[in-house]
C-alpha cells in the first residue's frame, strides 16, 4: 500500500525535479572527488596543485553562483522531492562562505606548508567542510539541515586534529567532538519531537502547520515548546553563545591557527543560515516562545564574551571570546523577529566573518616556522617592525570593537536599530549591549595600545615570510573593514533585498 | 496447534539430516585428506570406518567439559551455544527446491519459511556467529584462547565485507533478495548460472566463505603450531563438540549458499540442452542441490589438503585490498550490465 | 494473543538487558548486555512487521559495531571502577533528567501528530505483495534520495578523516611486496662460484682455511 502510494507520489513529482539546481553542490561533490584522487598521484613538493584546485573550484562556484544571481534567477525554487531549497538569500551566503573559503585557504598555505601540514587531505576536508555549510545553506528539510550539520562538523573535528604532533590540538579536538556530539543530539532530540508532533519533516510544511496552529490557539502545545528548547539549546552549542560556549576558547586556542581561522569565519556564516533555516523559515510562527529564550542567551554571550576577554593573555583565546560577544549582537537582530532584524543579522555575520579572516589572517602573517604569534605580548612595538601591519591590525581591531567609521560599527548600529524599531519593549536590551560593546572596546584598544605604544619584549626583526598573493590580499580584506564601513550601502541594500518578501 | 507441531516438524527434518551430515563430512574430510596424501585414513570402526563419526562423537560426549579457573563460568559455557544457534537458524530460510503448482496453491519453495529478506536474514545472522568465538576466547581466561579469538573475530569480519559485496552482486542481478527467486531467475541452462556472469565474486564468495569458517589456508585462528589451537583451546568434551558441530555446520551452510546462488540450485544442468534434457527429467531437484553442495564441501576439503596455511598479514591484505575492491569493481560492472541489458544473462529484467 | 506473548516477553528482556547495560559491572558484560538489548530489539520490529530493519539492525549494530566494540573493549580492558565514583552522588540528577525525558516522550507521544492508532492500522493491512524491503527502497531512493547521497558524503567524509588522523608513514617500517616476493628467481638469490679445490695440509688434515672459515664449510 505504502508502496503504491510511493510510486504514484514519485510519477507526480518526478517532472518537478529540476536536479540542476542543486548544480553547486553536485560540482562542489564531484571536485572533492577529483581532487581526492589526483592528490594521490602528486609528489609532496608539487602538492600545490591540489591547493590550486580548491581554489579554483571554490572561485569557479562562485562565479557561477553570481551569474546564476545576476542573470538567470533569484526564485526560490525547490527540488529533490522539497529536501531542497535554491533562493536568493542562500545565494547570497553561499556566495559569501566561497569568498571567505579562498581567503581562508590562501592565508593557511603557507602556515601550513611551515609546519608540514600542507597535505591533500587538509583542503579536501576543508572542502567537505564547504558542502556540509552549502547543503545547510539550502536545506528545505530538517533531516537535510541536520546531515549538512554533521558533514561540516566532522570536517571541523578533523581539522582541529589535523596535527597529530600537537597534544593541545588532540585535546581540543577531543572536546570538540564529545561536546558537538552532545550538541547534534541535543538538536535531533529537538527535531523528532517537532516532528513528532507537527507530522512533518519538511521546513515549509512545519511552519505552515505551525501558521495554522498559532492562528487557532494562542499558546503553544508543550510539547512543541520542548522540543523547541532542544533545538536552541543545539544551536547555542553550535554558535557558541553563553552557556554553551565553554568549547570556544580552548578550540580556538587548540587548534592550529590556520583551522581556527576556518571555524572563526565561515563556520559563523552556516550557523546563521542553521538558525535562519530553523527559527525563521521553520518555527516562525512560534517566534514569541524563541526570542525570550535569545534574549537570555544574547545577554549573557554579551556580558561573559566581552568581560571575560578582558583577561585573556592570548591573542586567539582573546578573539575567541570576542566570537562569542559578536554571537550575542547577532542575536540580537533575531530577537527583533522581523525581515528588517534578520537582514541586519545577516549584514553582521558576512562583516564580521571579513573582519574575522583578516585578524585570524594578520596572526598567521606574524607567525612562522616555531613560532605561532598568538601571545598579546607578541604584538608589543609592531609598529616599530612592520608598519603597515600595524595599521592592518589597528583597522581590523578598531572594527572588531564597532569603532566609526569602519564596518564593524555599522553592523553593530543596524543590528540595534532593527531591534529598537521592531518595538517590542527591548529596548533596555540594546542600551545593554552598547554598554557591553563598550566594555568590550577596551581589549581591543588594548591589543592597539600595545602594537603603538610598547617596546618589544624581544630584539626580534624576522622579516614576515609570506608570499606576495597573501600580502596584496590581505592588505584589501582589512582594507575592507575600512571599506565597507565608508561605503555600506551595496551590501546592506542586498541583505534587506534578500529577506524582503517576493512579491 | 496442529500448525505449531508441523513447523517442529520441519525443524526436525532439517536439523537431523544436517547434524548427520556434519558427522560424516568429519569422516569424508579425514577420508578424503589421507587419500589426497596417500593414506587410507579411519578404517578400524564399522565396515570401511563407517562408523568413525559415531565413536568420535561418544568419545565426546563421554568426556568430562572442564572449567578452567578464574573463567568466566556462564559466559564460557554460553559461548558454544552462540556459536551453534546461528549456524543452525539460519538454515530456516533456504529453500531445498520448488514445489509443483498445485490446484490450491501457486508453486512455493520447499522451506521451513518463505521470507522475502532471506538474503539479508542469513548475513545478519551468519554475521552474529562471531560472537561465540569472541566470548569464549575471553572467557576461557587464556592468553592463546584470547588471541586466537582476536585474529579469528577480525578475519571473519574482514572477510564479511566481500561476501556481502559479492551478495549485492548476485542480489542486482536477480532483482531479489529471496533465495528462491534467485534460483529461479538462474534458469536455463548451465551458462545461465551465476557462476559465469559473476565469476569474480563466485570465486570471492567460495575463498572468503572459506576464510569466514576459518579453514584451511585461513585457519590462522587455530593455528597449531603458533597457538596451539585458538579460540576453543580450553574446551572439551560436549562444549568442544558444539563448537565443532557449528563450524561444520557452517561449512555446509556456506556450501549449498554457494550453490544456491551462483551453481543454479536445484536446477538441472543440462536444461536447455535439447536432448539430454529429457535423459534427466526424472532426477529430482533437491539432488541435484545436494551435488553441487557436496561438490563445494569437496572443494573446502581440497583446499585444505593443498594450500599452505597464509600468514595473518596476508590474509588481512588479500581480504581487504584485493577482495573488496574487486567486488566493488563488479558490483559497477553488474549495474551497467542490467543498465544495458546486456544478453543473455541481464536482458529478462 | 500469541504476538501479544511474544512482544511482552521480549519488551522485558529488552528493558532489563537496557537496565543491565548501565549497571553491569564488568564493562564486556555491559558491551553483551547492548548486544542482547539490539537483539532483542530486532526481534520487537519484527512483531510490528518491519523486518528490513530488524534485520538490518542486527547485521550493522550486533555484527559490525558491537563486535569492533568488544574488540576494543577486551583489547583495552577499561577499568571502570573511576568513573563510577560519582555515581550515588549524581544519580538523582540521572533520575531527574530521565524523568523529564519520560515526561516529554509521554507528551510528544500523546500528540496528534504520532496517530499511532491509524499507523498501526495500516501496517496490519496484509496487501499481497506488500514488501517492507521494496517499499522503504522504493521510499529511500526517490523521496529521500538527498538525504541518501548526503549520508553518504558523511560516510566517504569519516573514512577520509580516519584515515588522515590514524595513517603514519613510517620511515622505519619495512614492508613486503608479495608481488616481488612471487616473481623471484633462483638466480636472484643464489649465485654459484666455481673454485678450486684448497690444498690439504698434511700434518693436521685440515685445509689452510682459519677456523672462521671452517665453521661456515660445516
Amino acid at each position: 500500500m505504502i508502496h503504491a502510494l510511493v510510486t504514484a507520489q514519485s510519477v507526480i513529482a518526478a517532472p518537478a525535479n529540476d536536479y540542476g539546481l542543486a548544480l553547486p553542490e553536485i560540482i562542489m561533490l564531484s571536485a572533492i572527488c577529483a581532487i581526492l584522487i589526483i592528490d594521490l598521484f602528486v609528489s609532496q613538493n608539487k602538492r600545490i596543485i591540489t591547493y590550486l584546485l580548491t581554489q579554483a573550484t571554490l572561485i569557479g562556484l562562485a562565479i557561477y553562483t553570481i551569474h546564476y544571481i545576476l542573470h538567470i534567477s533569484t526564485a526560490t525554487e525547490y527540488t529533490f522531492n522539497d529536501s531542497f531549497i535554491r533562493d536568493f538569500k542562500g545565494d547570497v551566503l553561499k556566495i559569501a562562505i566561497y569568498i571567505i573559503c579562498f581567503l581562508v585557504f590562501l592565508y593557511s598555505k603557507d602556515y601550513l606548508r611551515e609546519r608540514r601540514l600542507f597535505k591533500g587531505e587538509y583542503f579536501v576536508i576543508g572542502l567537505f567542510g564547504v558542502l556540509g555549510m552549502m547543503i545547510m545553506v539550502s536545506a528545505a528539510s530538517m533531516l537535510i539541515l541536520y546531515l549538512g550539520l554533521e558533514v561540516m562538523s566532522l570536517s571541523l573535528y578533523a581539522m582541529v586534529a589535523f596535527n597529530r604532533k600537537s597534544s593541545v590540538a588532540s585535546e581540543a579536538a577531543m572536546k570538540y567532538f564529545v561536546l558537538g556530539a552532545i550538541a547534534s543530539g541535543m538538536l535531533l532530540y529537538g527535531i523528532s519531537i517537532i516532528y513528532g508532533v507537527t507530522g512533518h519533516i519538511g521546513i515549509g510544511e512545519i511552519s505552515s502547520y505551525l501558521g495554522e496552529l498559532a492562528k487557532s490557539k494562542t499558546t503553544m502545545p508543550l510539547s512543541l515548546v520542548f522540543g523547541l528548547v532542544f533545538i536552541l539549546i543545539g544551536i547555542a552549542f553550535k554558535l557558541g553563545a553563553v552557556p554553551f560556549h565553554m568549547w570556544v576558547p580552548d578550540i580556538y586556542h587548540g587548534a592550529p591557527t590556520s583551522v581556527t581561522l576556518y571555524i572563526g569565519t565561515i563556520t559563523k556564516i552556516a550557523a546563521f543560515a542553521m538558525v535562519v533555516r530553523l527559527l525563521v523559515d521553520g518555527l516562525g510562527p512560534m517566534h514569541k516562545e524563541w526570542t525570550q529564550i535569545l534574549v537570555v542567551l544574547s545577554l549573557l554571550s554579551l556580558a561573559v564574551g566581552n568581560i571575560v576577554a578582558i583577561a585573556q593573555t592570548n591573542i586567539k583565546r582573546m578573539l575567541a571570546y570576542s566570537t562569542i560577544s559578536h554571537i550575542g549582537f547577532l542575536l540580537l537582530g533575531f530577537i527583533a523577529a522581523n525581515e528588517n532584524g534578520y537582514s541586519a543579522s545577516m549584514f553582521y555575520v558576512i562583516t564580521y566573518a571579513i573582519i574575522a579572516a583578516a585578524a585570524f589572517g594578520l596572526i598567521i602573517l606574524f607567525s612562522r616556522k616555531g613560532f605561532e604569534s598568538d601571545n598579546l605580548n607578541d604584538f608589543k612595538g609592531l609598529n616599530e617592525r612592520h608598519p603597515w601591519y600595524a595599521f592592518m591590525m589597528l583597522i581590523v581591531m578598531f572594527s572588531l570593537a564597532g569603532v566609526p567609521p569602519t564596518v564593524g560599527f555599522f553592523a553593530k548600529l543596524h543590528v540595534l536599530q532593527a531591534l529598537i524599531k521592531a518595538d517590542i519593549g527591548l529596548t533596555w536590551l540594546a542600551i545593554v549591549a552598547v554598554s557591553f560593546a563598550i566594555i568590550g572596546a577596551f581589549y581591543y584598544i588594548r591589543v592597539i595600545k600595545l602594537m603603538y605604544f610598547d617596546k618589544p619584549v624581544t630584539e626580534d626583526n624576522t622579516p614576515i615570510t609570506a608570499g606576495a598573493d597573501m600580502h596584496i590580499v590581505l592588505s584589501v580584506n582589512c582594507l575592507l573593514a575600512l571599506g565597507l564601513g565608508l561605503f555600506p550601502g551595496a551590501l546592506i541594500y542586498l541583505c534587506s533585498l534578500v529577506f524582503t518578501p517576493a512579491v | 496447534m496442529l500448525e505449531i507441531l508441523l513447523i517442529l516438524l520441519k525443524i526436525v527434518l532439517i536439523v537431523v539430516p544436517l547434524i548427520i551430515a556434519v558427522a560424516y563430512l568429519t569422516f569424508m574430510e579425514r577420508k578424503i585428506i589421507g587419500y589426497m596424501q596417500v593414506r587410507i585414513g579411519p578404517n578400524r570402526v564399522g565396515p570401511k570406518g563407517l562408523l568413525q563419526p559415531f565413536a568420535d562423537t561418544l568419545k565426546l560426549l563421554l568426556k568430562e567439559v572442564i572449567i578452567p579457573t578464574n573463567a568466566n563460568r556462564y559466559l564460557f559455557l554460553i559461548a558454544p551455544i552462540l556459536s551453534l544457534a546461528p549456524a543452525i537458524a539460519a538454515w530456516a530460510v533456504i529453500p531445498f527446491g520448488m514445489m509443483e503448482a498445485t490446484e490450491t496453491s501457486p508453486a512455493k519453495p520447499l522451506a521451513l519459511t518463505n521470507i522475502d529478506a532471506s538474503l539479508l536474514y542469513i548475513l545478519a545472522l551468519t554475521s552474529i556467529g562471531v560472537y561465540g568465538v569472541l566470548i569464549a576466547g575471553w572467557a576461557s581466561n587464556s592468553k592463546y584462547a584470547f588471541l586466537g579469538a582476536m585474529r579469528s573475530a577480525a578475519q571473519i569480519v574482514s572477510y564479511e565485507i566481500a561476501m556481502g559485496f559479492a551478495l549485492v552482486g548476485v542480489l542486482m542481478a536477480a532483482q531479489s533478495i529471496n533465495l528462491a527467486e534467485i534460483v529461479n531467475q538462474q534458469s536455463g541452462g548451465i551458462w545461465q548460472w551465476y557462476w559465469l556472469p559473476l565469476l569474480p565474486l563466485f570465486i570471492i564468495y567460495l575463498v572468503s566463505g572459506v576464510a569466514e569458517t576459518n579453514r584451511a589456508p585461513f585457519d590462522v585462528a587455530e593455528g597449531e603450531s603458533e597457538i596451539v589451537a585458538g579460540f576453543h583451546v580450553e574446551y572439551s568434551g560436549v562444549a568442544f563438540a558444539v563448537f565443532f558441530l557449528a563450524e561444520y555446520a557452517n561449512i555446509i551452510l556456506i556450501s549449498m549458499l554457494t550453490a544456491l546462488m551462483f551453481l543454479g540450485g536445484w536446477l538441472s544442468p543440462f536444461e536447455s540442452i535439447p536432448v539430454v534434457q529429457d535423459w534427466f527429467t526424472w532426477v529430482p531437484g533437491m539432488a541435484w542441490l545436494l551435488a553441487k553442495t557436496c561438490f563445494i564441501m569437496f572443494c573446502f576439503l581440497w583446499f585444505r589438503a593443498t594450500f599452505p596455511r597464509y600468514r595473518y598479514d596476508q590474509i588481512m591484505r588479500l581480504g581487504w585490498k584485493v577482495f573488496i575492491p574487486i567486488t566493488i569493481i563488479w558490483i559497477l560492472v553488474v549495474g551497467v550490465a542490467i543498465v544495458m541489458k546486456l544478453p543473455p544473462w541481464f536482458d529478462a529484467a | 494473543m500469541f504476538t501479544q506473548i511474544l512482544f511482552y516477553g521480549y519488551a522485558a528482556i529488552l528493558l532489563i538487558s537496557a537496565i543491565l547495560v548501565v549497571s553491569a559491572r564488568n564493562t564486556i558484560h555491559s558491551a553483551l548486555f547492548l548486544v542482547l538489548a539490539f537483539f532483542t530489539c530486532a526481534v520487537i520490529w519484527i512483531l510490528l512487521r518491519a523486518e528490513f530493519l530488524a534485520i538490518v539492525l542486527v547485521l550493522v549494530y550486533v555484527g559490525a559495531v558491537m563486535v569492533l566494540f568488544l574488540f576494543v573493549v577486551m583489547m583495552l580492558n577499561v577499568n571502570l571502577e573511576p568513573l563510577r565514583e560519582g555515581f550515588v552522588r549524581n544519580l538523582p540528577v540521572g533520575i531527574l533528567v530521565a524523568l523529564i525525558v519520560a515526561a516529554e516522550m509521554f507528551l510528544v507521544l500523546s500528540t496528534k501528530g504520532f496517530k499511532l492508532a491509524e499507523q498501526s492500522e495500516l501496517a496490519l493491512v496484509d496487501a499481497t505483495g506488500y514488501s517492507n524491503t521494496k517499499a522503504i527502497g522504493a521510499v529511500l531512493y526517490t523521496d529521500y534520495l538527498y538525504a541518501f547521497e548526503i549520508a553518504a558524503v558523511v560516510l566517504v567524509l569519516a573514512m577520509v578523516t580516519a584515515i588522515v588522523l590514524t595513517m603514519k608513514k613510517s620511515v622505519n617500517t619495512k614492508r613486503q611486496n608479495p608481488g616481488h616476493q612471487v616473481r623471484v628467481k633462483r638466480k636472484d638469490r643464489i649465485r654459484l662460484i666455481k673454485m678450486d679445490s684448497e690444498p690439504v695440509n698434511r700434518k693436521t688434515g685440515d685445509t689452510k682455511s682459519d677456523d672462521a672459515e671452517k665453521g661456515d664449510v660445516k
